[in-house]
């Protein structure tokens, strides 16, 4: 540090506190703000003054710091409920030095610290879980927003789709544009707004966290129950005796009553029906059609399009036919007729009911965000003068980390690599720098005597009241009159 | 060091800010053409505030008998608006918000197709108005309790693209004791420089004003030992009366040589305007 920024004696004897917030490095006189207003000299110390987010308020999620145990609730402030999050809390980058806030509280006799910051995060994303079984598009194809690719379809997961956006190669790998795009929909999506991302070969999604997703317009209402086959097994018992057949139709497994292992158990006589696709194990069809908007995640608007043959040795006039969708958005009654034809019926009452229970049992669907970023070598420079000691501390769950007070999972193996449900966090917890990047809060709480250990800046820390009392402030400065 | 940050507001407006710079920044027109422009607002931002500290030294410097030498662009723009007030104490400084309000709107602007802009730094506003298009801008007269005192509507066939307010409750000392003077100039920078000088005239010497030196509340002021005003006592109506006029006899030097359009100054309560007839409308109920 240049000798220009250091302080004379007599600068320093009027209790006079240099800000090295920004460059132009105010010289603060006691009880006055810097020319930005934000940071201030309270008694001999550089005070931020914006407000701080406090997660006190009822309307807030708080959440566990400690999971499990029901040990500790979070609650740092005595009889506060108070937990200091980053929001607010302003980062230094690069971060040559302390966090903005290093708060020191007790807990259960333990000192215990919390450092701090926001965090710029170069390398970050989002993980999108969609709950739809609709067709999005192929596994890897690009996601984009405004015609730039912000990312791309990755593993399909149970009852969902998944997304992968974000990243350092969207956001400063490629086009300035895409930069600036991705960050845009990165920062949305983050912030709980909707963003409508287009999958190439695929559909437009609007996706906007804790909402359910629309589909090329149509709003998803329900997480199918399970696979056609899981729901063949689940309510099997409730069908028997009122049908001779349930086709359950699903892209992923269409279930077959009669053959699968769910019918047997009921002693349930083959009806004959075959369903198109590939055989996985007796009464589970792959591929009965291809992916789309219809039935149960399939592009089949008539279910009989599905049925292959129906064998005349074994069916019999007058049979029984349900078909319905794993969602149980679609369904229909039919009763073969003497030529062995299905004809649509009316669905009796007790069938109509199990129709029924399948949706009840669907659960919301929903779209999901998880921010994903690493926490680098700078960043954890502003926690300790040794920041590999940061990182093994967090292994080994000595330090916790929470992003807004949400708590964050943290991967195994090299680094700070963690993800966060954007859903618990405080509304608009992240911000943008142009580079572009996010900038989200960051807090790592851990035992005093731990954190000195690791070469944190203990001399740097403030008691919990302290923070509280300097976040309460609503800018300092220019009330003396 | 913190960098420079930019975020969209919830309505839509961008927010740039980095250390004490502050702007809220809207632009109308087609969202292709916003979209583009608020890009380009922030390209130069980050480049702003290091331009600016790396020639402070000389931007706390009186204007006296020779024109500053500066090199960036927003010191350029400063120099420039209180070039014509040397014959008192100023130096740049005195137009700092506004000379970044108009910097930012020109990258804000360049080569795009708006209806209308505007840069606002903290109460000192840079304007772009495109042909059949108009805006109106809300004064505040009282920070502490801040409710719309009056407003001002811009047209684009009127000279007036800067808007400023300068007052006792702004982040800058003034030496006057007004609670609010706004000016309407042909740019920012030049309405933020003339409303320093009319606040600064609006004054009394009374005990009921408490005068501190700049630099005991501020080592860095550039007022230097020039007493600022730290506290205004209530008045009695006829010193009131006397500062608002000296400060109108400011605003309307400053009119008469065409460095503004018009002027509202107001001090608990009172208010005095001077317009040649323009722009200035005032709310009935004050």
């Amino acid at each position: 540090m240049s000798d220009d920024i250091s302080l004379t004696e007599a600068e320093r004897t009027a209790g006079i506190v240099r800000c090295d917030a920004c460059p132009v490095l105010c010289r603060i006189r006691p009880g006055r703000a810097g020319a930005c207003d934000r940071y201030a000299n309270e008694e001999g110390r550089l005070v931020r003054v914006d407000p701080l987010v406090l997660l006190a308020k009822p309307d807030v999620a708080r959440v566990a710091f400690v999971e499990g145990g029901g040990a500790w609730r979070g609650e740092l402030g005595k009889g506060e409920g108070a937990f200091v999050t980053g929001i607010g809390a302003t980062t230094t980058y690069p971060d040559y030095k302390p966090a903005p806030f290093i708060v020191s509280s007790k807990h259960d006799g333990v000192d215990m610290v919390t450092v701090v910051t926001e965090g710029i995060f170069s390398y970050c994303g989002v993980k999108v879980k969609i709950d739809t079984d609709r067709y999005l598009g192929p596994e890897q194809a690009a996601v984009r927003v405004k015609g730039e690719a912000v990312g791309h379809v990755t593993t399909a997961e149970y009852g969902s789709q998944m997304l992968s956006l974000g990243g350092v190669h969207h956001l400063t790998g490629g086009s300035k544009k895409e930069g600036v795009v991705t960050c845009d929909a990165l920062l949305a999506l983050c912030n709980r707004e909707a963003v409508e991302l287009s999958i190439d070969g695929g559909s437009t999604v609007v996706v906007q966290a804790e909402r359910p997703p629309i589909v090329n317009g149509v709003a998803e209402e329900r997480m199918r129950v399970g696979c056609g086959s899981a729901a063949i097994g689940m309510f099997a018992p409730q069908w028997h005796g009122h049908v001779d057949e349930v086709i359950v139709v699903d892209d992923h497994i269409t279930g077959v009553l009669s053959e699968h292992q769910g019918g047997a158990f009921l002693d349930m006589k083959p009806a004959g029906i075959r369903v198109r696709g590939r055989r996985s194990t007796p009464g589970r069809y792959f591929q009965v059609a291809e992916p789309g908007l219809g039935w149960g995640g399939t592009d089949v608007s008539d279910p009989l399009e599905i049925i292959d043959r129906i064998d005349p040795k074994q069916a019999w006039p007058g049979l029984r036919l349900l078909m319905v969708s794993t969602t149980g958005e679609h369904s229909a009654w039919f009763e073969l007729d003497q030529d062995l034809k299905p004809q649509a019926a009316p669905m009796p009452p007790p069938v109509r009911l199990v129709v029924e229970r399948i949706a009840e049992n669907c659960e919301p669907a929903l779209c999901t965000v998880l921010f994903m970023a690493g926490a680098g070598g700078s960043l954890r420079a502003g926690v300790t003068e040794n920041p590999v000691r940061l990182t093994r501390s967090v292994r080994e769950t000595l330090t916790k980390v929470t992003l807004g007070g949400a708590p964050a999972f943290v991967w195994p193996g090299g680094g700070i690599t963690l993800m966060v449900d954007v859903a618990r966090m405080p509304e608009r917890s992240f911000g943008y720098v142009p580079t572009p990047a996010l900038v989200a809060p960051i807090e790592f709480t851990l035992r005093a005597d731990d954190y000195a250990a690791l070469g944190g800046y203990s001399s740097r820390t403030v008691t919990l009241e302290e923070a509280i009392a300097h976040a309460g402030h609503v800018r300092l400065g220019r009330d003396e009159r | 060091m913190t960098c420079a940050v930019a975020a969209h507001l919830p309505d839509g407006r961008l927010h740039l800010q980095q250390g004490p710079i502050d702007l809220v920044i809207e632009a109308f027109g087609t969202a292709r053409e916003v979209e583009h422009a608020y890009a380009q607002a922030m390209e130069g931002f980050g480049d702003i505030l290091p331009g600016l500290v790396g020639e402070l030294p000389a931007l706390r410097q009186p204007v006296g008998e020779t024109y500053p030498s500066l090199r960036g662009p927003v010191a350029r723009r400063m120099a420039e608006a209180v070039w014509p007030h040397r014959a008192v104490y100023i130096t740049p400084m005195a137009a700092v918000a506004g000379a970044v309000a108009d910097e930012v709107l020109a990258a804000l602007v360049r080569g795009r197709a708006l209806d209308k802009a505007y840069v606002n730094d903290g109460g000192d506003i840079a304007v772009h108005l495109a042909p059949g298009h108009q805006l109106r801008a809300g004064i505040v007269a009282d920070l502490q309790a801040p409710q719309l005192s009056g407003f001002a509507t811009l047209h684009h066939d009127r000279p007036v693209r800067g808007i400023a307010t300068s007052g006792c409750g702004g982040r800058s000392f003034s030496l006057g004791i007004a609670d609010s003077t706004t000016v309407l100039a042909a740019t920012a920078a030049a309405a933020d420089a003339a409303a320093t000088l009319i606040a600064n005239a609006v004054n009394v010497d009374t005990p009921a004003v408490r005068r501190q030196p700049a630099c005991e509340l501020d080592p860095d002021s550039d007022l230097g030992e020039l007493a600022v005003t730290v506290a205004v006592g209530d008045l009695p109506p006829a010193l009131v009366v006397e500062a608002l006029d000296r400060g109108l006899l400011e605003a309307r030097r400053l009119r008469l040589c065409g460095m503004i359009d018009s002027a509202a100054l107001s001090l608990q309560g009172h208010w005095r305007i001077e317009s040649g007839g323009t722009a200035f409308a005032r709310r009935e109920a004050e």
